[in-house]
């Protein structure tokens, strides 16, 4: 099973990659998003896919899953969620102000200091 | 502290009183109070002549920087004594002159005193120190105190030039000083001289040898104006003349050549020092005084007369070297003639020059130019000038009665030895010397006399002059008359130096062939008989003045050779490639895009992880201890894999979205069948939420167009993606397959009921064991729906950008507009922005209608 996901999360990585080197902003954050799917899988997976029950002691099975990656995920994604939603009004604002969701044209000032 | 140290620091300390004395003390020329400096230094190096000559050495040391083996260590002994005199005495003469040449009403005196005092205790520095870290900091201090004294007239443009010039080259070789200082240190553990010198067994033959060799000459050759860094040198005549004086004549060139002497011990005996050494020395000697001839500058003349006899010295130490091969004996004393002719010359070409500098200052001063086409008949107006410039070129030509006659004497001696030498090949090539020495020679006497007698003689252009003049006041002349009164006593009695100064300097630059207890005898005699160097000398004077007199007729021969060879040249415009180079290497990467930049990432990402990958043993992609894979799993893997692909051909927004909301829902899905309850509620309602932020901010984005970059781009993208995502993949097999430890699990799930009381144990780690994570996430949070909040709420533009625009005019870097016309700007500038932006706005909102009704 791990070398299933690894696969996948291999997949879910490149086509984040793909869409973070287009130009639209659009494609981006929806590659940013795409790439901590990735990576959350990732450590999900990592940690070993051995099948035991949930980590809740009063299920009182005989082994259970690892808990500390859940609880590191559970971290990353609220801290991911947070990154992207500033990242979704920074994209919105920036097109409001600059008229363009072309990265191609968002290249900084000249005589930039 | 010892007085040694305190002398070396006066200079520096005195630096600090001079701007007050400056502003307050308005009366008095400043210099009055700066004289007495050098003048205390050079009475106390002349206290201490007895005792060097007896064979001791004065030495303190405080520590500068222990833990690290940097204390500041000083030592005097003759080679030190002999520049420290030189410095304070011409330092003295220098700031005298200088008193009568820089007017206190017209000129910022008290910045020129600060950098010239800086100079001198650098100098000091330089030649008393005995650690080489101390020695490379002073070494350093005189570039920037003589980069500084350069850029005197700062407004204008060739005296920039000059010093950034002079800054770039003499750092340069400081650089590769430092390298080869540590170089040393790596070979012997020391930075001390002494001890360096002392334990030279440990440098021969190491392998560090020969680099540390080439870099301390190079940092002496740039310093010393030797060929081809002599180019620094002419540019540096835009200096005040009392600063061309003393620094580019009598002290700061000399410093290579200082070194070169002081590091002798270590290095002579090598062929490589020896060769290195005369030829660059015979090659500057030659180049610089066939380049003299054609200057009409008066004071690029004496820099070129200054490159060719630093050439001579150094050529004159590098013959002198080859005594160090033989070792203690009586063959290595008949070749020591050449090191003594280096330290006699070195004394005799820092009094002349210093004088003629002085010379060309007064006819400067008195006539307005320094063209020698513009000069001549000045004799009879200014008697004592003359007299001192003709002392001063004679000696420099090399007649008798003056010092520069024994001098050139010795050379000829020295290189007539050179023949007969059968080491380092030298019966091949050793020949070359005496000829170069030879025609160097003439074309030095040639030179010498065209600055005579094309000044003094000839006929009197009055026209060509803006001012009328007459002797220089008594007070400019007193320097120069004091060097030329020493260059005549040197001529005449010249064993009062030998007795006093060569013979110590001596031992301290070939210590090795002095046995316990000895020490060198050195007699300049003013008649030596009729030799060979005397006839050299007759065919000197005789071609000399052959070619001197027919002047007129071959100096055309320089205007033919091309632009292109010239070393200022290629240096003007290797600076210039070098910026347009690094200029089109930055502008080539740095494109502004994004996307280049991601791309060079992801790139280098690919690239060193598969490098590792494919050099590291032992990686094993093992898939014994995996998962069994149920049914629904592979239905899952399939849905995500899918799902996933699609994203990137979609061609609507809207779908973009839902398939990337659609992933993140089959991530839902994994944690629950990889039993993670707590991730699958979050990840759900992080879903939902940014799904549908998503929906409500690019309902104000445009559609998502076509990806328009070339088919190359997209190629290249897909091709860094698929990577990425194959190292990914790869690392996750191989960091499953390898051995592992066991998880520290087994805590969290025993301890969290009995300890944190709870039973949820993803919980119980997050608020309990690891609660500080949880805090700052916290955090992240609050700062991110703060940040949301500035970012709508905030509209600052049109209070800033006024001072923005007036800033990018550079109008506000000057300070100095007229503040009316400033708030004016400012106004102006706000209104158009105002404009522009409901312009902009404006056309937005048609933008958007029209895209509604589309």
């Amino acid at each position: 099973m791990e070398t299933l996901m690894a696969v996948a999360v291999g997949l879910l990585f490149a086509v984040g990659v793909y869409l973070i080197l287009s130009r639209s902003l659009l494609r981006i954050v929806l590659g940013t998003s795409l790439l901590t799917h990735g990576v959350h899988l990732l450590l999900l997976t990592m940690s070993g896919l051995k099948t035991g029950a949930a980590p809740l002691l009063g299920e009182d099975a005989g082994r259970y899953v690892d808990p500390l990656p859940q609880a590191l995920i559970l971290t990353s994604i609220v801290i991911s969620f947070g990154v992207t939603s500033f990242f979704f009004v920074l994209a919105y604002r920036a097109y409001q102000k600059l008229g363009t969701d072309d990265m191609e044209q968002l290249r900084g000032q000249e005589d930039e200091y | 502290m010892s007085i040694l140290i305190a002398l070396i620091l006066l200079p520096f300390l005195f630096a600090a009183v001079v701007p007050p004395l400056y502003k307050y003390v308005r009366c008095i020329h400043t210099g009055w109070f700066v004289l007495a400096v050098p003048v205390v230094l050079f009475v106390y190096f002349l206290s201490c002549i007895p005792v060097i000559q007896g064979g001791e050495q004065l030495a303190a040391e405080i520590p500068w920087i222990p833990s690290r083996g940097i204390y500041f260590s000083v030592y005097l002994d003759g080679l030190g004594l002999l520049f420290a005199l030189l410095i304070s005495g011409i330092g003295a003469l220098v700031v005298l002159y200088s008193i009568y040449y820089l007017s206190k009403s017209k000129e910022a005196i008290g910045q020129f005193y600060v950098y010239l005092l800086i100079f001198m205790g650098a100098m000091l520095g330089v030649v008393l120190s005995d650690h080489l870290m101390v020695l490379y900091g002073f070494w350093e201090l005189t570039s920037i105190s003589s980069f500084l004294l350069i850029a005197f007239w700062h407004k204008r443009e060739r005296s920039r030039y000059g010093a950034k010039k002079s800054l770039m080259i003499t750092v340069l070789g400081g650089m590769a000083l430092l390298c080869g200082f540590i170089m040393l240190y790596i070979m012997t553990g020391t930075f001390s001289i002494r001890e360096i010198i002392a334990d030279l067994p440990s440098v021969n033959g190491h392998a560090l040898f020969l680099p540390a060799l080439l870099l301390v000459l190079l940092g002496a050759f740039t310093k010393s104006a030797q060929f081809p860094f002599h180019i620094w040198l002419p540019d540096a005549m835009e200096a005040p003349t009392p600063v061309s004086a003393y620094l580019h004549s009598a002290t700061m060139v000399k410093a290579g050549i200082y070194l070169v002497a002081r590091l002798s011990p270590v290095f002579a005996g090598q062929a490589e020092w020896f060769w290195l050494v005369s030829a660059f020395g015979m090659v500057t000697l030659l180049y610089g005084s066939l380049n003299a001839v054609k200057q009409t500058d008066l004071k690029a003349l004496l820099a070129f007369s200054t490159i060719s006899q630093l050439g001579l010295i150094m050529g004159l130490l590098g013959l002198g070297s080859a005594a160090a091969y033989y070792g203690i004996g009586g063959e290595s004393l008949l070749y020591t003639t050449a090191t003594t002719a280096a330290i006699f010359h070195l004394i005799n070409h820092a009094t002349f020059k210093g004088s003629l500098f002085m010379v060309a200052g007064i006819i400067d001063h008195e006539t307005g130019t320094r063209d020698i086409r513009k000069l001549g008949g000045l004799a009879a107006l200014m008697p004592v000038t003359f007299s001192i410039a003709a002392i001063g070129t004679l000696s420099m030509a090399g007649l008798p009665p003056f010092n520069g006659f024994l001098s050139k004497e010795m050379f000829f001696t020295a290189v007539l030895k050179t023949v007969h030498m059968d080491l380092f090949s030298l019966q091949t090539w050793g020949s070359l010397f005496p000829v170069i020495a030879w025609i160097a020679s003439v074309f030095t006497f040639i030179y010498s006399m065209l600055l005579l007698f094309k000044t003094f003689m000839g006929k009197f252009q009055k026209d060509q002059w803006d001012r009328k003049p007459h002797e220089a006041p008594i007070g400019m002349l007193i320097s120069p008359v004091v060097l030329a009164s020493l260059v005549l006593v040197f001529g005449l009695f010249p064993n009062l130096l030998a007795y006093s100064l060569i013979e110590p300097a001596m031992a301290s630059i070939m210590p090795e062939l002095l046995a316990p207890g000895e020490k060198f005898v050195v007699s300049i005699q003013f008649w030596h008989g009729w030799t060979t160097e005397l006839m050299m000398t007759f065919g000197v004077v005789a071609a000399g003045i052959g070619l001197a007199v027919s002047h007129k007729r071959w100096k055309g021969v320089y205007g033919r050779l091309p632009q292109v060879f010239s070393l200022n040249y290629l240096y003007d415009r290797g600076l210039g490639w070098l910026g347009l180079g690094s200029n089109r290497l930055t502008s080539g990467y740095m494109t502004g895009s994004i996307r280049s930049y991601l791309a060079y990432i992801f790139t280098f990402f690919i690239l060193l992880l598969g490098y590792v990958l494919l050099r590291t043993p032992g990686i094993q992609f093992s898939i014994n201890s995996t998962a069994p894979i149920a049914y629904y799993e592979i239905a899952l893997v399939i849905a995500l894999v899918l799902s996933t692909a699609a994203v990137p051909f979609a061609r609507s927004r809207l779908t973009a979205i839902i398939l990337t909301g659609t992933v993140g829902y089959l991530v839902t899905m994994f944690f629950i069948i990889f039993r993670a309850p707590d991730l699958a509620l979050t990840q759900m309602i992080v879903e939902t939420v940014s799904v549908s932020l998503f929906l409500l901010c690019f309902y104000h984005m445009p559609k998502l167009k076509k990806e328009l970059s070339k088919l190359r781009f997209r190629l290249s993208n897909a091709l860094i993606a698929a990577g990425v995502g194959l190292m990914v993949t790869l690392i996750a097999l191989g960091a499953g397959g390898s051995g592992k430890f066991a998880s520290i699990a087994d805590f969290f799930v025993e301890e969290s009921y009995k300890l944190a009381g709870g039973k949820n144990i993803v919980n119980v780690i997050l608020v309990d064991f690891r609660g500080f994570d949880t805090l700052l996430e916290i955090m992240v949070l609050g700062i991110a729906s703060l940040g949301i909040f500035t970012m709508i709420k905030l509209r600052l533009e049109g209070r800033d950008i006024g001072a923005r625009v007036l800033y990018n005019k550079g109008e506000l870097s000057l300070g100095a507009v007229n503040r009316d016309t400033a708030s004016q700007e400012v106004t102006e500038a706000h209104e158009a922005y105002e404009a522009a932006v409901r312009a902009k706005e404006a056309s937005m909102k048609g933008g958007q209608t029209g895209g509604q009704k589309q």
